[in-house]
């Protein structure tokens, strides 16, 4: 077993890890937050995509003991200071960016990462930087939607195939 | 999965004191050995994660004019900040996976791993690239030797890729669809004496030159200048993406975008 400390959301956190643990298991089963979901476990679906030290990683695919003194953001963080949606929450729920919303948490984190890398991304950005997340709902045009609206771009110039 | 330790040493020598141990695997960004491991295709007692060490990363410019990059580097840093120095070479690492496994994947586990349908070895196959490990120099020539093979010696790790910045270069990938790895890629690169054409994704014995093309652009550089070529569909890769014919027309195919592409 290794000792841990790394802040998440803000807030500082330890724990002992086993060597194989994945960092989707210790925020899962050890901090009990289980809004980072494991779709497949094998890094292509990208329901668990954290920010770790601000870069979108896929949690299933790291260990817990790699994230030791790092920066974590998962999606229960990313609510506004007053516990309402942000805006890219509010826009997937405005543009109906999700069916069954298991993908959602994702989404969200993948969609934060590229805003802030590109805060206006066009449609084809957006849908290139969301190769790594699936939807199986395939609610990909509405996801796109959110993202453009969420990012002040103008929404009905996505087309719908 | 099951149970083994992980050390995180911060200098490359300790982490060649950790891999002295016969049972101690390296681990680089984990994008291909974590997934192994769940499915026990590997079982080391122990690994050595060398992301902590600073010493194996980043990108910088050698003296000659050679891009170094450190072996832990992501390829999301290499293609943010070898864009300016090789563009061919952060325009390949900018399509590796998908944005979240460039965060974490390295050049150095890609070069190590050695797949046969990953993107790096035909960078730096294509370049001419030196594999600089912690005890020696390796050219890239020497360097691999087959699916998953390559001139590393048990513990040995790839602590920088210095890569000669050629005149020209792209690499065009056909990608799997649900992989992102090349069904066929091609890396193309000219340089004042001569063009080098590496191919990844296509051959059994992984990547490889193809020295045909390579006589034939160093002639002259232009797509026109393969159309007399063919490559044999013997040896190349057959699985349900794809025939060995459909791989061996593709390594032609993608060999002329590239080279109409090169900048």
């Amino acid at each position: 077993m290794a000792s841990v400390t790394m802040t998440v959301n803000g807030k500082s956190v330890s724990g002992d890890v086993e060597g194989r643990t994945l960092m989707s298991d210790f925020l899962r089963n050890d901090l009990r937050m289980t809004g980072t979901h494991i779709g497949c476990d094998t890094s292509q679906c990208g329901a668990c995509v954290i920010h770790v030290n601000g870069e979108a990683v896929k949690a299933c695919t790291m260990f817990a003991v790699e994230a030791d003194g790092a920066d974590v953001a998962t999606i229960e963080g990313q609510q506004n200071a007053d516990g309402s949606l942000n805006v890219i929450q509010q826009a997937f729920q405005d543009h109906h960016g999700l069916q069954c919303g298991f993908c959602t948490p994702g989404m969200v984190m993948s969609a934060a990462a590229l805003l802030k890398e590109n805060p206006k991304p066009s449609e084809g950005e957006i849908r290139e930087y969301l190769e790594g997340n699936i939807c199986r709902c395939t609610g990909y045009h509405n996801i796109i939607k959110a993202i453009m609206a969420a990012s002040g771009q103008d929404v009905p110039a996505v087309a719908a195939e | 999965m099951y149970a083994f330790e992980i050390e995180r040493p911060s200098t490359i020598a300790d982490a060649v004191k950790a891999l002295k141990d016969e049972d101690a695997q390296a681990l680089g960004g984990g994008q291909t050995l974590i997934p192994t491991l769940k499915q026990r295709l590997a079982m080391p007692s122990a690994l050595v994660s060398l992301t902590g060490i600073g010493e194996m990363q980043g990108v910088c410019l050698a003296d000659d004019g050679a891009v170094c990059i450190g072996g832990a580097t992501t390829h999301a840093t290499v293609a943010r900040e070898a864009a300016v120095h090789y563009p061919g070479l952060a325009g390949l690492a900018s399509n590796i996976g998908d944005p979240a496994v460039r965060n974490r994947g390295t050049i150095g586990g890609s070069l190590a791993n050695n797949d046969p349908s990953a993107c790096y070895p035909a960078a730096a196959l294509g370049s001419g690239a030196m594999i600089i490990t912690d005890k020696r120099e390796i050219a890239a020539d020497d360097y691999f030797e087959g699916m998953f093979a390559t001139a590393l010696d048990d513990g040995e790790i790839v602590t920088e890729v210095r890569f000669p910045v050629p005149q020209k270069s792209h690499y065009e990938k056909f990608v799997q669809p649900a992989s992102r790895f090349a069904l066929v890629g091609v890396f193309v690169a000219k340089f004042a004496d001569g063009v080098r054409v590496a191919v990844t994704g296509a051959s059994e014995e992984g990547v490889f030159r193809w020295s045909e093309a390579e006589a034939a652009l160093s002639a002259n550089f232009s797509a026109d200048a393969l159309s007399a070529l063919s490559v044999a569909a013997d040896g190349m890769i057959a699985d349900l993406h794809g025939s060995s014919e459909y791989r061996a027309h593709l390594v032609k195919v993608m060999t002329g975008r590239a080279v109409s592409a090169a900048t």
